[in-house]
């Protein structure tokens, strides 16, 4: 990927981020710490990966998305506006009742959204459902998905994982942020999932790991998961929860709370600091 | 007329109807026992086993669903709605997606594997789900019908089946209607509304009543969601009590959905036959209906019983 690609996700993603922010400050709840960690995930997927289409969002042949971990919610809504799928404006709508952006995501109600989710663990067993079809069907769509690394403590995973494996879905691309946080705490304390990589690779996974924040890394892990036969894929996406907003960084406190109207200031304020570097490296390119 | 299982008759008539390419079919390493092995051998291509993990199960029938399957998730009733409940919940109502779930061994006629395996709570699960349709077949012919219905009926689905051999209610040619129940007999002392294996003892009930001068009509309610409400509500009316006969706790099963459409609209006694909030156990199947009261005697006995409170 050349400098001004990455330039372009980067900018694009802290819009993201910047939604992220405003939506939950609305709310005056919601999740904004994992959600600032899958950004450039979501990022790299819907603005250069996916094959999608704003306007057909129920196309069948289309790739998906599952947000396991639904509770980012935030984060999904951003990325779809940010794409297209509906106004920007009605980010700030997020989890009130006359709005269509559920605090969870709901299929049923917001354009763009291919699984509801937000009971973890669900996300992963529904999208290996979508891969098998996928297969049966003879479909080259692919299905991606997030998960949370806390996730990975739910039983239903390795229902799951083991599933995938069985019935060698390569085409199924899973995403394990792993920001090493989860409510209670450091996930290694709270009920340890470790070792994950060799957890998967031990269930019949090609896995991967990669720095979470890095376009290139994602890019060379997703185009070496495409090339994968008869393996599903994992990519262990080392990532800093609340990333990009300072003190919201590898704080615990902020999975599920969210900002003030004057923290938001001050993220959004950051925020945009960043973006105005990003436009001065553009113009020493 | 041979007796057959409902388990049995979904078999067949999953073999039957599977030649529509949108039917896929799921179990959780009892295909033998549910039956579903019998559209494994006409359609291998379309049953996948997906191991004993009944939640993953449901999920991935409902990520087949997303992309235009009806999905049929098979397992035994305790294990279908009680241990995926809430991946039934989430994942496959709150969506409202084609999924069905095809329960077997529901009930104590379980019989000898005892209390773990008898599902006796599973309709008051999958009753209290938005979305979610139920339907309770009392032989192989209503069975034939609630596959199809299932196949048809847009949304989530619950069919409830018995392992045991029950005998032949309907005629071959019998036609039912979703959500709408059959009158079996007339009668204008009391109405006994059953479904399942409960229905034949209903209709033997009438019988007993019968030689005591007393007209009971029979009811079978095979889709228990959406509950026919005008057939319960005329039997009110004409009949002023009811008997409900169910193997099934009486907490939140039949008798309850009955109970709450007179009660709403014309109140009459309402006596309930079913599981009284225990836990079965194991031994032979009849047995333990006969001990749990799910007889044709305790059906007419109650009858008479509702017909004194009036």
């Amino acid at each position: 990927m050349d400098k001004k690609e990455i330039l372009r996700l980067k900018r694009i993603a802290t819009n993201i981020r910047k939604n992220i922010l405003r939506a939950t400050c609305a709310a005056g709840s919601g999740h904004p710490g994992g959600s600032l960690s899958i950004a450039d995930i979501m990022t790299y997927l819907y603005f250069k990966e996916m094959n999608i289409d704003p306007k057909d969002p129920r196309n069948p042949d289309r790739d998906r998305f599952v947000m396991s971990k639904g509770h980012c919610a935030p984060v999904l809504y951003a990325t779809l506006a940010e794409r297209g799928f509906f106004p920007k404006e009605d980010l700030i709508t997020l989890r009130k009742t006359t709005s269509y952006l559920e605090g969870h995501p709901n299929m049923k109600s917001t354009p763009g959204v291919d699984m509801s989710t937000g009971s973890l663990a669900q996300g992963l067993s529904t999208a290996v459902g979508m891969a098998l079809a996928g297969k049966l069907d003879g479909k080259n769509y692919r299905v991606f998905v997030g998960m949370g690394d806390g996730e990975l403590e739910e039983g239903l995973v390795w229902e799951a994982a083991m599933a995938a494996a069985h019935y060698k879905l390569d085409n199924l691309i899973c995403f394990v942020d792993y920001n090493g946080l989860q409510i209670d705490g450091k996930i290694t304390e709270v009920m340890n999932p470790e070792p994950i990589a060799d957890k998967f690779t031990a269930f019949g996974w090609y896995v991967q790991s990669i720095d979470a924040h890095d376009f290139n890394q994602i890019e060379q892990a997703v185009e070496n998961a495409k090339k994968q036969k008869g393996r599903p894929n994992m990519i262990v996406a080392h990532s800093i929860k609340g990333k990009g907003v300072s003190f919201m960084e590898n704080q615990p406190g902020w999975h599920g709370v969210a900002p003030k109207p004057e923290e938001c200031e001050r993220g959004l304020a950051e925020l945009d600091a960043y973006l105005a570097s990003l436009d001065a490296e553009e113009q020493a390119l | 007329m041979a007796n057959i299982a409902t388990r049995q008759a979904y078999g067949e008539a999953l073999a039957e109807f599977g030649a529509d390419e949108r039917i896929v079919v799921l179990d959780a390493d009892l295909s033998k026992s549910t039956k579903t092995d019998l559209f494994k051998k006409k359609y291998p291509e379309r049953h996948f086993n997906m191991g004993i993990a009944e939640a993953g199960m449901m999920c991935t029938a409902a990520g087949l669903a997303s992309c235009g399957k009806i999905v049929f998730a098979s397992s035994f009733a305790v294990f279908a709605a009680g241990r995926a409940f809430e991946m039934i919940r989430n994942s496959i109502c709150y969506p409202n997606f084609n999924v069905k779930i095809g329960a077997t061994h529901a009930g104590i006629s379980v019989g000898e594997d005892g209390a773990s395996h008898q599902a006796i709570e599973d309709i008051a699960l999958m009753r209290s789900l938005p979305n979610m349709s139920i339907i309770s077949p009392c032989d192989a012919v209503s069975t034939r019908f609630a596959v199809k219905a299932a196949i048809e009926k847009e949304g989530p689905v619950y069919l409830r089946f018995g392992r045991l051999a029950v005998p032949q209610i309907y005629d071959e040619n019998a036609t039912f209607e979703f959500g709408k129940g059959v009158l079996l007999r007339d009668g204008t002392d009391v109405t006994i509304i059953a479904n399942g294996l409960m229905v034949q003892y209903a209709l033997e009930a009438a019988k007993i009543l019968e030689e005591q001068d007393i007209s009971a009509r029979v009811i079978d309610i095979h889709t228990i969601k959406p509950i026919d409400r005008d057939i319960i509500l005329k039997a009110a009316k004409e009949t002023g009590c009811i008997v409900t006969a169910e193997e099934h706790s009486v907490v939140g099963g039949l008798g309850s959905a009955v109970a709450e459409v007179v009660c709403s609209e014309y109140p009459v006694p309402v006596k309930m036959v079913g599981i009284q909030d225990q836990f079965g156990k194991s031994g032979n199947p009849y047995e333990l209906l006969k001990m749990y009261g799910l007889t044709a005697e305790n059906i007419a006995a109650k009858a008479i019983e509702a017909m004194q409170m009036l």
